[in-house]
């Protein structure tokens, strides 16, 4: 894990100093790492000029078993003026299992947001339709935790009219 | 309509709300081919894993191949050899042009132009002849290998992939003048379905899809991987990111795919010819490599062919621990045996050391992503992938709503929706 740190990265610490607990390049990738509460305004930061990360590509979260706190959310922008991505983390304890949801700024957040709230069971404050995406309604349980058996069965659902 | 519907590509369901033939309201509804990718990923080998990758977007299974294997090497350092690259370059280029054939066949076929169905459907036809020939399948082809790719090219590659190219250009003309000024096909895609470049770019867009907006992104040119800042083609763009936008970027990205096929095919290093040489019998290499070293070549299984030790050099990394040795070392000597025995081993073969990766290859539908966690077993802690159509079909409500009932089948089908992409 290299520790150098870019321009951005920089800024982002100057600019948030309480909110960003790292900022490093891993691999090549530019990552920052901050409290769940700063999401928004760092997201906001970053969307507006000169910065520009206005394609969300991806959400995503991760569960760490074991570990407090357990979930991390992972976050993918690409900036299409500076043609750069980075990578936005940021830990979710289990018994507070909510974040904002990033809804207002981009379109394709409700459905990722969707998916990792079906997966994983994370709630979204402010997501205007939370509810499954990939399992049916009544299924129990979020299968990508580490702690659902891979080859748990649930009984079957009655054929919808 | 769905999730089973002839106009449904995959498996979806469109749940619309009608006044008339007018569309107020609709919900799109997804799901319903999720197989549980990313949780069987985290039970499975890396090595195992990669023939899941194929089932993603099957209609391009080299790229799926290709950009979960250049994320591993990203996050284990491993050097490809140059002759490998252009071969991946090649392969994912065919995929390519398959994959946008596909999508544009079914859409044509759905405004009633079958004879543009049929004649795509030849062409790919002869592409994936190509692609056969070398990997050894039409579609599961599990052929891009960490380290490289599986086999060496056929002999007979350069014959076969010229007859391809020329009757996929051909295809291409007739489906131009079939299509492009084609009043039904115009009515029923020009201004249909317009995003703006904003838009596009707030519901997620990459790709084709993205490009029709009129916005320069393709991950071949922003971030170049494997030789194509070597390679010359151009970025077809569109203007009103409609439907019939879409289906002109997809048409002029075969040509330039075609294009960097052919450069591709002559600027590859040669390598002393991969021949399924006569040999000597593994049981007879076991028995002489007893009391003497053997030199000889040994015959190989043909389900092999084309990973001949002499010819692996140029296509797989060498470094240990990333791609599987070649097989005839098993037969003569005991450490041969025990390097291949411990790569299938569990709790060996390929162990990427700790940490996260992102990385992207240019897909049929846009930015393909996998971003991988590992914790230094050999199994991926969690692997997620960055379907580009699921993006592209989250915006399908916005794009329908208020429009025709008809308008639904161009525009779904203008989109190329994967069903084993979208659900993983």
């Amino acid at each position: 894990m290299a520790m150098e740190k870019t321009a951005l990265l920089a800024l982002l610490e100057q600019k948030f100093p309480h909110d960003v607990e790292a900022a490093f390049t891993d691999l090549g990738d530019e990552v920052v790492i901050i409290q769940k509460e700063a999401l928004i305004p760092v997201v906001k930061f970053l969307y507006g000029k000169p910065h520009e990360y206005t394609l969300l590509l991806d959400i995503t979260c991760v569960d760490y078993l074991g570990q407090e706190p357990r979930f991390e959310m992972v976050y993918h922008l690409l900036s299409l003026a500076q043609n750069k991505r980075l990578r936005l983390k940021t830990r979710l304890s289990e018994k507070e299992l909510r974040i904002a949801s990033l809804t207002e700024l981009w379109k394709n957040a409700n459905w990722l947001e969707r998916e990792v709230y079906d997966l994983f069971g994370v709630e979204f404050e402010g997501h205007p339709d939370l509810r499954r995406i990939f399992m049916y309604d009544g299924f129990e349980g979020h299968p990508l935790r580490k702690d659902y058996p891979l080859r748990k069965r649930q009984p079957r659902i009655r054929l919808r009219e | 309509m769905g999730p089973s519907h002839p106009a449904m590509h995959g498996t979806i369901r469109i749940m619309l709300e009608l006044d008339g033939e007018r569309i107020l309201n609709s919900e799109v509804e997804v799901g319903y081919l999720h197989r549980g990718f990313e949780k069987t990923c985290e039970h499975r080998t890396y090595f195992n894993l990669l023939p899941y990758t194929d089932r993603l977007n099957y209609v391009s299974p080299l790229i799926n191949n290709l950009g979960y294997v250049m994320t591993m090497e990203k996050l284990m350092g491993v050097e490809v050899p140059e002759r490998a690259q252009y071969i991946r370059v090649i392969m994912s280029e065919l995929s390519r042009i398959s994959d946008h054939l596909t999508c544009l066949a079914a859409m044509a076929m759905e405004c009633g132009a079958f004879t543009v169905f049929l004649y795509k459907m030849k062409a790919r036809e002869f592409i994936w002849d190509v692609i056969e020939q070398t990997t050894g399948a039409r579609m599961t082809t599990s052929y891009i290998r960490v380290g490289g790719v599986r086999a060496d090219l056929h002999p007979d590659f350069d014959t076969v992939l010229k007859k391809a190219v020329t009757e996929t250009r051909q295809v291409l003309k007739d489906v131009h003048g079939l299509l492009d000024k084609n009043k039904i096909f115009l009515n029923r895609t020009r201004d249909i379905a317009s995003i703006s470049a904003e838009d596009a770019i707030n519901f997620g867009w990459t790709g084709p899809c993205l490009r029709s907006a009129g916005v320069y992104y393709d991950v071949r040119k922003a971030h170049p991987y494997l030789v194509y800042d070597r390679l010359h083609f151009e970025v077809p763009l569109g203007e009103r990111g409609d439907n019939y936008d879409r289906y002109m970027v997809r048409m002029k990205e075969m040509e330039q795919s075609l294009r960097i096929v052919e450069q591709a095919a002559v600027r590859i290093p040669r390598t002393p010819g991969a021949v399924m040489a006569d040999g000597i019998e593994p049981a007879e290499a076991i028995r002489a490599s007893r009391t003497q070293r053997v030199r000889e070549r040994i015959k190989l299984s043909p389900n092999l062919e084309g990973s001949e030790k002499v010819v692996v050099k140029g296509i797989l990394a060498r470094k240990p621990g990333c791609a599987v040795p070649p097989k005839e070392d098993t037969y003569t000597s005991i450490e041969g045996l025990i390097r291949h025995f411990k790569f299938f081993m569990r709790g060996h073969g390929i162990r990427p050391p700790k940490g996260e990766v992102y990385f992207a290859v240019e897909g049929g539908n846009g930015e393909l992503g996998f971003y991988i966690v590992s914790d230094g077993s050999d199994k991926p802690y969690r692997l997620h992938l960055r379907a580009p159509c699921f993006h592209i079909v989250s915006a399908l409500e916005f794009l329908i709503r208020g429009r025709y009932v008809a308008d639904v089948i161009p525009t779904f089908g203008s989109m190329n929706m994967i069903g084993g992409e979208l659900d993983r």
